[in-house]
């Protein structure tokens, strides 16, 4: 209870948990547009490469100020894109190895420039290795109101030029077209890019950054189709998780902030992306289930159907033998069907033999009926050959609705036998 | 060159040796970030196999960072077929979470484990002289530079007993399975051997340092060479002289050494995209133009 207590009432708390929810949320903001543009590599590439510029600019600066650091990671964030650009588009090396090479390059050049800093003398406290992983209660009160002010340009840059993004990530040939600069906007969307790691590793360090860039836009696509929704959704999630690693690395001394950050990040991600409601993994499961038991309860029901229709007669106690002549089945799918059906009330069951309900024989009737007037469909407007429309008709009959069923029957004007000269059953 | 000196380098030159003769067919198949991913995502199972075990013992470490390599691979599958998720977001987010929870279990039993956010970071290569091992009648010597040794005799004879299926499957992977040729064995058992080098090199160089001796020096002689034997021998060669000069170059910045070795290896490459450049210049001086 003690920890809580410092927490309401020491300010700088405070303070530093505003910076790293600012730090995180502008990431997210413009990871957005990076997560959409499938550059998610590019931008662990480019925060790695951010070391050796920190390293350098404080070796040359002597100091920790926030705008020397700053403007060393700007540089060598922006080379190593350069750099990633031109071997993948002047040598014969892929784009993949580009990417691999720089960012491991540039890492080891940080590596090595850091041990060099921290074993001289003078650079022992230099607190370099907070950049690694992050260390936001490390931040002093002034570079917390730089980094702060930094963010919130960052989020204002990207509102101002909403739109001109969306359309660079989107349609990069239609901006062109419509005379946008598209070469200037990419320009700049790339310093933003670079500018937001340079920031965000204040809060998560140079090795998970790449996480707080994408993981909440990945997150968020996945309640949302909108370009809108989703780069609020992705702020939400991405301040949510900085809150939660900034309090846990206060509470436990040593601990870094960043983990904690990527870790509050991909739990919530892992679960938007198994939860979610329609795109998650689950629902997705669920839809697919849904659509296979209707499939199979359709197509028994049909099959009672064509079995009737050979007798002459769909008043018929039926045996589930008599099911195979028409159409085979295996005898799990064929047993759960039937207990659904049952259970709808579209089977009607007398010892070991079925007949249909009402309410079955209509359900029946309408899938015979979708069957041959797509066939009809196929025949005489695609002009297909009738011994070719079969399989096709076999997957639109579960699909067709209603209103296309309507239109169907306007169009080929009530017919009354299929190519297969069946008849076409209409409501009795 | 004294004999810590000569361990050292030995050590980093067989490492980096193992690692770009896998690391040439990870580009040759343009796989190299997935080289990147997986040293990422073995580190939570290394922490808790050393957890559990208390020492250093390489199979333990092994079992440890299968297990997590295949929980990586398994997210990243599920990411991205199941849930839609594009390839590079899958790819991100896995291996950044399994990475974090590496860092975090390492960071809570801070004391407990012999093992440091420095080790992740950048290896132990310095110390590889002081972990000596008794070899009975045959004197003794440090017990990394075997396990380096080991390494490279295994990945030279594996890349040499599978040349042909792996040659297939990086150039003409389609052609490959019309032979008949097991793409999926070869595919496999490639991996499994890339995974190996990785964890093995971990405690040497760090988890994030071997994707550089992976994909370095193997790109820089993919860039020189025109057909796959030479490419091996050139990234071998240059790994080697990596390892060679980098441990000057640490030395005389007083710095990591795994650092020098990887700048170093990207220095070599600089040098050949440029040199390479320039030929094409004096070649064609229109075509930079």
């Amino acid at each position: 209870m003690e920890e809580l207590s410092i927490w309401w009432t020491d300010s700088s708390l405070w303070l530093v948990a505003a910076g790293t929810f600012l730090l995180s949320v502008s990431a997210a903001v413009v990871g957005s547009f990076t997560f959409l543009q499938k550059r998610s590599l590019v931008g662990d590439a480019v925060a790695h490469s951010i070391l050796p510029g920190l390293a350098l600019a404080f070796l040359i600066s002597g100091t920790k100020d926030p705008w020397w650091l700053l403007l060393g990671a700007l540089i060598s964030g922006w080379l190593s894109l350069m750099v990633m650009d031109y071997l993948s588009r002047r040598t014969k090396l892929s784009q993949d190895t580009a990417i691999a090479s720089v960012l491991s390059v540039f890492f080891g050049l940080g590596i090595l420039l850091l041990t060099y800093i921290q074993n001289q003398a003078s650079g022992h406290q230099s607190g370099l290795d907070q950049f690694m992983f992050g260390q936001a209660a490390a931040m002093s009160k002034q570079d917390l109101w730089v980094y702060m002010g930094l963010s919130m340009l960052l989020i204002a840059i990207s509102i101002l030029f909403y739109k001109e993004f969306k359309l660079i990530s989107f349609n990069p040939d239609f901006a062109v077209s419509i005379g946008l600069p598209v070469r200037l906007l990419r320009i700049l969307q790339n310093s933003l890019m670079v500018l937001a790691i340079a920031l965000g590793i204040q809060a998560v360090g140079v090795v998970l950054m790449a996480a707080l860039l994408i993981t909440p836009s990945a997150a968020a696509r996945s309640y949302t189709d909108r370009l809108r929704s989703m780069i609020l959704i992705a702020s939400l999630i991405a301040g949510v998780s900085a809150l939660i690693g900034t309090a846990i690395s206060f509470s436990a001394p040593g601990m870094p902030t960043g983990p904690w950050i990527v870790m509050g990040l991909s739990v919530i991600a892992l679960i938007s992306l198994f939860l979610a409601p329609n795109k998650g993994i689950l629902s997705r499961v669920l839809l697919q289930r849904r659509n296979q038991r209707k499939i199979s309860d359709e197509n028994v029901l049909k099959a009672f159907y064509h079995f009737g229709e050979r007798q002459g007669t769909l008043a018929k106690w039926m045996e589930l033998e008599d099911l195979n002549k028409v159409r085979e089945f295996r005898l799990e799918e064929l047993q759960a069907a039937l207990k659904r059906l049952l259970r709808k009330g579209h089977l009607l069951r007398q010892g070991g033999r079925y007949q249909f309900s009402r309410a079955g024989l209509d359900e029946a009737r309408r899938i015979v009926r979708l069957h041959r007037l797509w066939e009809m469909y196929l025949t005489t407007r695609l002009r297909l050959k009738s011994d070719h429309i079969h399989p096709i008709a076999e997957t639109m009959e579960h699909i067709i609705t209603p209103e296309i069923e309507a239109q169907l029957l306007e169009d080929l004007d009530y017919p009354e036998k299929d190519p297969h000269q069946s008849p076409i059953p209409y409501q009795s | 060159m004294s004999m810590e000196a000569f361990y050292i380098i030995l050590t980093g030159a067989l490492v980096a040796g193992s690692a770009a003769l896998l690391g040439s067919f990870l580009v040759l198949r343009k796989m190299a970030m997935l080289g990147d991913a997986i040293s990422h995502a073995v580190l939570p199972g290394i922490v808790i196999a050393f957890l559990i075990s208390g020492h250093r013992e390489s199979l333990s470490l092994l079992i440890g960072a299968a297990a997590s390599g295949l929980l990586a691979t398994f997210l990243i599958e599920l990411l991205h077929r199941k849930a839609r998720l594009q390839e590079d977001a899958s790819i991100g987010i896995s291996f950044t979470w399994l990475f974090a929870i590496g860092v975090l279990l390492i960071s809570a039993y801070t004391g407990q484990v012999d093992l440091d956010q420095e080790c992740v970071l950048y290896g132990e290569i310095a110390y590889v002289p002081l972990d000596q091992i008794s070899l009975g009648s045959l004197g003794s010597g440090p017990r990394p530079t075997l396990i380096a040794g080991g390494l490279f005799v295994l990945s030279l004879s594996y890349v040499i007993i599978s040349f042909k299926g792996l040659k297939l499957l990086s150039f003409n992977e389609d052609y490959a399975k019309s032979l008949g040729v097991r793409t999926q064995l070869w595919h496999f058992s490639f991996m499994a051997m890339v995974s190996l080098v990785t964890v093995l090199a971990f405690e040497i160089v760090g988890a994030i340092l071997i994707v550089a001796l992976l994909v370095v020096p193997a790109a820089t002689a993919y860039l020189l060479s025109r057909s796959l034997i030479p490419m091996l021998v050139l990234a071998v060669v240059l790994g080697a002289l990596a390892s060679f000069g980098g441990y000057y170059l640490a030395v005389a910045l007083n710095g990591s050494i795994a650092g020098g070795m990887v700048s170093l290896a990207g220095a070599l490459m600089l040098i050949t995209v440029l040199v390479l450049r320039f030929q094409k210049a004096k070649a064609n001086p229109k075509a930079l133009k």
